[in-house]
């Protein structure tokens, strides 16, 4: 697969060996920057920006990428200085903002919006989140940051806890899982299930899954807890979120009986679904997670922009 | 020979086979009873051998193209198509669901991009029985009932 000039758009997109290539050119990135400091490969090259929809991590995270892959960024972090608000349409401003930059991001309230913007753009772009969609390259360093706590992902139980019914991060985690021989432990309130056409896509896939309500008794089992928040902006109904807010909480009780190797990942920011006390075990892994979006992303900016050597 | 029930046409096409109850869907669908429009005739419940009963439609004057009759294979997929020229059969054909539905539906996610910009909208056929598509832009899917009430 040619990766110069390839959009990111939704993990759909991916097969295995396009996520093993770019969780292998991520750990390359991580080693060389470790080393020098500073990389210089995309040097000359501008990263264009546009967060339509308030983001501190993601849009960070790409900045910091851009910059110590020796490029520099441009771009706007909410819609309203821009001329979306005078009613410009989201296809004119991709074909201006083009014209200033090399690579696109973008993240936008609508879903299917950073597909339209690739299918305008004549040069690459990375959906950094459209709408409850995707989110691509979450999934990817969350992988990518299993990959580096355990040196594999086959072979693990993994469970995802949380809002399994509305949380776009672990749908499409649940699916880029897939392609790997894993266990998954599907631990959320009832009224937050996975929903079961994706719980029966899985198991298609040969995934063996386990669907529970009982989070201290799976705990146990696990060699990743994926924790998520419950997102009220997610909810239709008021009265639905007040009934699961608050209902599950990990914390070093909750851990008694986990695996010394147990890490606990989450994709932040987080409320109150992990106490921090948990923050000083050995089991937490969600700053390193953050920390791994560097290098995933640089390795995603790089490939597209095509200055990386294969 | 239930065709003699309703007057032949001399132009036109004739939508046979349609599932019995979805041939006013049709017309509604293809818009076909525009008062500007050639004669048009709607056969319902019609004894048929294949399906039971069915529906037939005749239009006069009208030649279906091809995105009109993938728009009819949503809701009655075992249609057959007649082209009718002089009188007599021209052109036989049976539609199919294709594998991709461009520009004839629309997007039942109130928040998907294609109902707020100027684009072409695209589904991908998931499942044909029952009939499941997903969007091609915010990737939700879509069953039968949303599909048919988003023509």
């Amino acid at each position: 697969m040619e990766w110069k000039g390839r959009d990111v758009i939704s993990v759909r997109d991916f097969s295995k060996e396009d996520i093993e290539f770019v969780l292998k050119i991520a750990e390359r990135l991580e080693e060389r920057l470790n080393k020098k400091g500073h990389l210089e490969y995309a040097r000359g090259k501008i990263l264009a920006t546009l967060f339509f929809e308030p983001s501190t991590r993601t849009r960070l995270s790409f900045e910091s990428a851009m910059h110590r892959l020796g490029g520099s960024v441009i771009g706007f972090s909410s819609a309203a200085s821009t001329s979306v608000k005078k009613g410009e349409s989201l296809a004119d401003t991709i074909k201006t903002v083009e014209q200033y930059s090399d690579v696109i991001v973008i993240r936008h309230p609508m879903e299917g919006a950073a597909r339209l913007a690739a299918e305008v753009a004549e040069i690459p772009v990375i959906n950094a989140g459209d709408g409850s969609n995707q989110h691509p390259t979450q999934t990817l360093l969350d992988l990518y940051t299993i990959k580096r706590a355990f040196g594999r992902i086959d072979g693990l139980r993994i469970g995802l806890l949380g809002d399994l019914k509305y949380g776009r991060t672990v749908h499409s985690l649940a699916e880029a899982l897939a392609f790997y021989d894993v266990e998954l432990y599907l631990i959320s309130p009832e009224l937050l299930r996975m929903p079961k056409h994706i719980v029966e896509e899985l198991r298609e896939k040969g995934v063996k899954v386990h669907e529970t309500t009982d989070l201290e008794g799976t705990v146990p089992e696990l060699d990743v807890l994926y924790v998520t928040r419950i997102q009220r902006e997610r909810f239709p109904d008021e009265q639905e979120y007040l009934k699961v807010k608050g209902s599950y909480q990990v914390n070093c009780a909750v851990l008694k009986n986990a695996k010394e190797s147990l890490k606990i990942m989450h994709p932040l920011p987080r409320v109150d679904e992990i106490h921090p006390e948990v923050d000083r075990t050995p089991h937490a892994l969600y700053f390193r997670q953050v920390f791994s979006g560097v290098p995933v992303r640089m390795a995603l900016l790089g490939l597209t922009l095509g200055v990386l050597e294969g | 020979m239930a065709e003699l029930k309703v007057t032949a046409i001399k132009e036109g096409t004739v939508i046979d086979h349609i599932p019995a109850g979805k041939g006013l869907k049709v017309i509604e669908i293809l818009h076909l009873s525009r008062p500007n429009g050639g004669v048009l005739l709607l056969a319902s419940n019609v004894h048929s051998k294949k399906l039971g009963k069915k529906d037939i439609v005749k239009i006069e004057g009208k030649f279906l193209s091809e995105e009109e009759v993938n728009k009819i294979s949503l809701i009655a997929p075992t249609a057959t198509v007649n082209i009718v020229r002089d009188y007599g059969v021209a052109e036989k054909f049976n539609v199919e669901i294709p594998d991709e539905i461009v520009g004839i539906l629309r997007c039942a996610n109130p928040n998907c991009v294609s109902n707020h910009e100027y684009v072409t909208s695209k589904f991908y056929v998931v499942s044909r029985e029952p009939l499941k598509v997903r969007c091609h832009y915010c990737e939700r899917t879509m069953e039968e009932s949303e599909i048919l009430s988003n023509l």
